[in-house]
């Protein structure tokens, strides 16, 4: 009964795995330098990012609900972050200056992202705020405050331990992969194994009979809100040690990516159906296409309409699906 | 049956499934001015065999023939255009939009100018909404309206499309008594006008009242067509099921131990989109072993004392609630299951179920703390747990890890009793229980509730349909307009005494 169960899940993310081979060898073939090791650490690289904020983005849509503000929380954590770690906190009246290390540094930028996503939950359940909504003035709140922290300025020069996070290797993984690989099991794990992980998909399921059931259902919302602003920081870490600066626009249209990693991992944007892993296809698809076309020199404005279209794609698959299971 | 002329007519009519046969050569007659009764138990085919005479599924085997010509309906339009129109029991109104406008729609009566012609609109509207018997003006916006009044709305729309065959699909199951009088004058009208009227339902004694031609569909096949005046009710439910003798549910004899339960006091008053909610002072006992029965015309309140017990309404309850000398108003609904309280909710599917998730899972929403170790769940142990529910409530499945979403009726109420029955209550509320079941599951389900209470655990249950509750209960309290009525000990039971009490006072 249980390799049924294996078997289950392994079948809803089938048709973005083939999509995913398929894609990977035909690049392989199309382009001489996709499959190399080089190239394909760079892919993975970049994935990590992505894919930090996907798996919360998973959490939130399994509710049935939608974070918009993962790019802006992004921009605010890593430039708090870096600003932290470049020059300190410094209270002018009291002549006072807190130095920080790394370790604070890290503690500070994701306690912000958690902090932005409990607001987020918070608006969602206890004013009943539309997500998109809730979501939408965030990613505007968050992206403004960014601004006011860094002038509309980038701050560089983040000294070693962001450049060992960034381009450093742990038992030869890059630690962008390590920390994305860490994040994708925890949660998976998390999702599969423990109770709030199944109210989640309850609440996607069925909200009312969830909360019949004795479930506190504002208060699982408003985790997985925290928990998408908590893995933006983290993703925003990766994301500033990567280059070393953070850039007051980083983020902007990550959001994007992140729901399209989500969807074509095969979550239903109706909530209740999906996992962690399918998401993590998902990101790896939007990677590899990323690169892809990048490597056969495909315009940039193009990319942008082919990406749209996979996405589509995905989703009228789903769609298609579901009416077939009627 | 010679003086009756066929209006409709379904011929061998055989509709596939993967997998499943949902019709099976199925015959129907619909006679002209004539009511035929169309019953069966649940999965027997009957709205599948709907559809296909309203033009909903266009690709079946066999005929239709219409005043004898053979005709083929690929949509619901095309049915419409020929006279046949369905009256859906769940209701496909736009609630956004009022009376008149739901009615007209698509086919909004114009002016010279292209523009819709407003005034001529509602004028009509209200010519068909007076013959439904709907008092409420053709402005209205429908969602400031009762689920009964826009039923009405749905057969004023289907009187509007001037249907000759109109198909019923339960429509009283949402109407009040009065709106069902209607209803039922209204057929009577619609019968002399030589409308063929076909008329699903799960209620017998409607039969009797309505219905001249009663059809019988078992698992896909056609197996009588009577008429109505020479049969008997046992003869439909003995071809319903299929069986000579059924066994009848008879109340086991268990004694009554101490209180479990004591309302003391409990009052409510809340705004809802369309009504008032309102429960003044209710008092009341349940003790060990007893099944407490809880009647009431709809909207008299009883729905909502079994929310505000099980903590559903929050603060908004004044009043109290005694349990083993505690006394203490439950503010959610896991503070009431804590207490020792479950209900299993009216509305499964909405309130009862997640659809998309298996037994197993369904089974332990309420109560995985004891399944939990470091956090995490042991599925062994839950599959087992839900095993046990499974063979003790006999749910009828291929295996627990089958989504509830594909259980019939019955066996999903099974699957939120076992949910409940795990949480340990010494209390059960029940809130019709057995509504949209077939006969044998409701049985089942009567066994097994009169089991819990021998077991000695508390059961109130909530019903509208009298005979169930009168079958169940040890004592049966009356409601009427948020106040209890009445009281009355098992041998004090009589149908016109449970209604004169839950009848409102002027």
């Amino acid at each position: 009964m249980l390799t049924k169960q294996f078997l289950r899940i392994d079948s809803s993310i089938l048709r973005p795995l083939i999509a995913l081979v398929v894609m990977s060898v035909a690049l392989a073939f199309a382009s001489e330098s996709f499959a190399t090791a080089d190239n394909l650490f760079n892919v993975m690289r970049q994935v990590s990012v992505n894919l930090c904020i996907s798996v919360g983005m998973t959490l939130v849509i399994l509710t049935g609900g939608i974070d918009l503000s993962v790019g802006s929380i992004l921009a605010l954590s890593g430039a708090v972050a870096a600003g932290l770690i470049k020059s300190g906190l410094s209270i002018e009246g009291a002549n006072l200056h807190i130095g920080f290390t790394f370790f604070g540094v890290v503690v500070v930028a994701l306690v912000i992202g958690g902090a932005l996503g409990w607001f987020n939950g918070q608006m969602v359940t206890r004013f009943k705020v539309p997500p998109f909504i809730a979501t939408l003035g965030m990613l505007t709140i968050a992206r403004g405050l960014t601004m006011l922290y860094t002038n509309g300025h980038p701050i560089t020069g983040l000294g070693e331990s962001f450049e060992y996070l960034g381009t450093g290797w742990f038992c030869g993984v890059p630690m962008p992969v390590l920390v994305a690989v860490l994040v994708v099991v925890l949660f998976a794990l998390f999702m599969r194994k423990s109770p709030r992980g199944r109210y989640i998909y309850a609440i996607g399921g069925n909200e009312r009979a969830t909360r019949l059931s004795g479930i506190d259902v504002k208060r699982v919302k408003c985790f997985v809100y925290t928990v998408a602003g908590v893995l933006s920081a983290v993703a925003a870490l990766i994301v500033t040690a990567r280059l070393d600066s953070a850039q007051p626009n980083a983020g902007t249209g990550y959001e994007l990516d992140s729901i399209a990693a989500v969807v074509i991992g095969g979550t239903s944007l109706n909530g209740g159906k999906g996992s962690v892993w399918g998401t993590v296809v998902g990101a790896l698809i939007i990677g590899v296409l990323n690169n892809g076309l990048v490597l056969l020199n495909v315009s940039p404005f193009w990319q942008q309409v082919i990406k749209g279209l996979v996405i589509l794609l995905a989703v009228v698959m789903d769609r298609m699906n579901a009416k077939d299971q009627q | 049956m010679a003086t009756d002329t066929i209006l409709l007519e379904a011929r061998g009519v055989t509709k596939r499934w993967p997998g499943v046969l949902a019709l099976d050569g199925v015959d129907l007659k619909v006679y002209a001015g004539r009511v035929n009764a169309l019953v069966g138990e649940n999965g027997a085919g009957k709205s599948t065999l709907m559809n296909i005479l309203s033009g909903v599924y266009a690709d079946y085997e066999g005929a239709l023939y219409l005043e004898g010509q053979p005709i083929r309906f690929s949509t619901t339009a095309e049915a419409q255009a020929a006279g046949v129109t369905m009256v859906h029991q769940e209701l496909n109104l736009i609630p956004q939009l009022n009376v008149a406008e739901n009615i007209f729609l698509g086919r909004e009566p114009l002016n010279r100018w292209g523009m819709i012609d407003y005034n001529r609109m509602h004028r009509e509207a209200q010519e068909w909404l007076l013959r439904v018997g709907f008092t409420h003006d053709s402005h209205t916006t429908v969602s400031d309206l009762k689920v009964g009044d826009q039923q009405l709305i749905e057969i004023a729309k289907a009187l509007s499309l001037g249907a000759r065959v109109l198909i019923f699909d339960e429509p009283t199951s949402s109407l009040s008594e009065v709106q069902t009088e209607t209803l039922f004058g209204l057929i009577e009208e619609l019968k002399r006008d030589g409308v063929g009227i076909v008329y699903i339902t799960h209620k017998m004694d409607e039969l009797s009242r309505l219905a001249d031609y009663v059809t019988v569909l078992r698992d896909g096949r056609l197996i009588a067509e009577h008429r109505v005046q020479q049969t008997s009710t046992e003869e439909i439910i003995r071809l319903m099921v299929g069986r000579e003798r059924r066994d009848l549910f008879v109340k086991g004899d268990h004694s009554k131990g101490e209180v479990a339960l004591e309302v003391c006091g409990l009052s409510l008053e809340k705004k809802l989109e369309n009504r008032t909610l309102k429960l003044e002072d209710i008092r009341f006992a349940v003790h060990r072993g007893e099944v407490l029965g809880i009647y009431g015309l709809m909207g008299a309140g009883r729905t909502e004392i079994l929310e505000a017990i099980f903590g559903l309404h929050g603060a908004e309850v004044r009043g109290t609630l005694r349990m083993a000398g505690v006394e203490r108003m439950p503010q959610t609904p896991r503070e009431a299951m804590d207490m020792g309280i479950a209900l299993i909710p009216e509305d499964r599917k909405r309130d009862g179920l997640v659809l998309g998730m298996d037994i197993a899972r369904n089974t332990t929403l309420a109560s995985l703390a004891d399944l939990t170790t470091w956090r995490s769940i042991d599925r062994k142990r839950e599959l087992q747990e839900a095993e046990h529910y499974r063979e003790e409530l006999s749910i009828k499945s291929h295996s627990v890890d089958q989504l509830t979403g594909e259980l019939s009726g019955g066996n999903q109420q099974k699957v939120v009793l076992a949910k409940m029955l795990r949480t340990a209550p010494e209390v059960l509320l029940l809130d019709e229980p057995t509504r949209g079941i077939d006969i044998n599951a409701k049985n089942e389900i009567y066994k097994l509730i009169d089991r819990l209470a021998a077991e000695g655990r508390a059961v109130v249950v909530v019903s509208s349909e009298m005979p169930e509750i009168m079958a169940l209960s040890d004592r049966i309290l009356t409601l009427s307009a948020g106040r209890l009525t009445g009281c009355f000990k098992r041998n004090e039971f009589s149908e016109e005494a449970l209604l004169k009490a839950s009848l409102p006072t002027a």
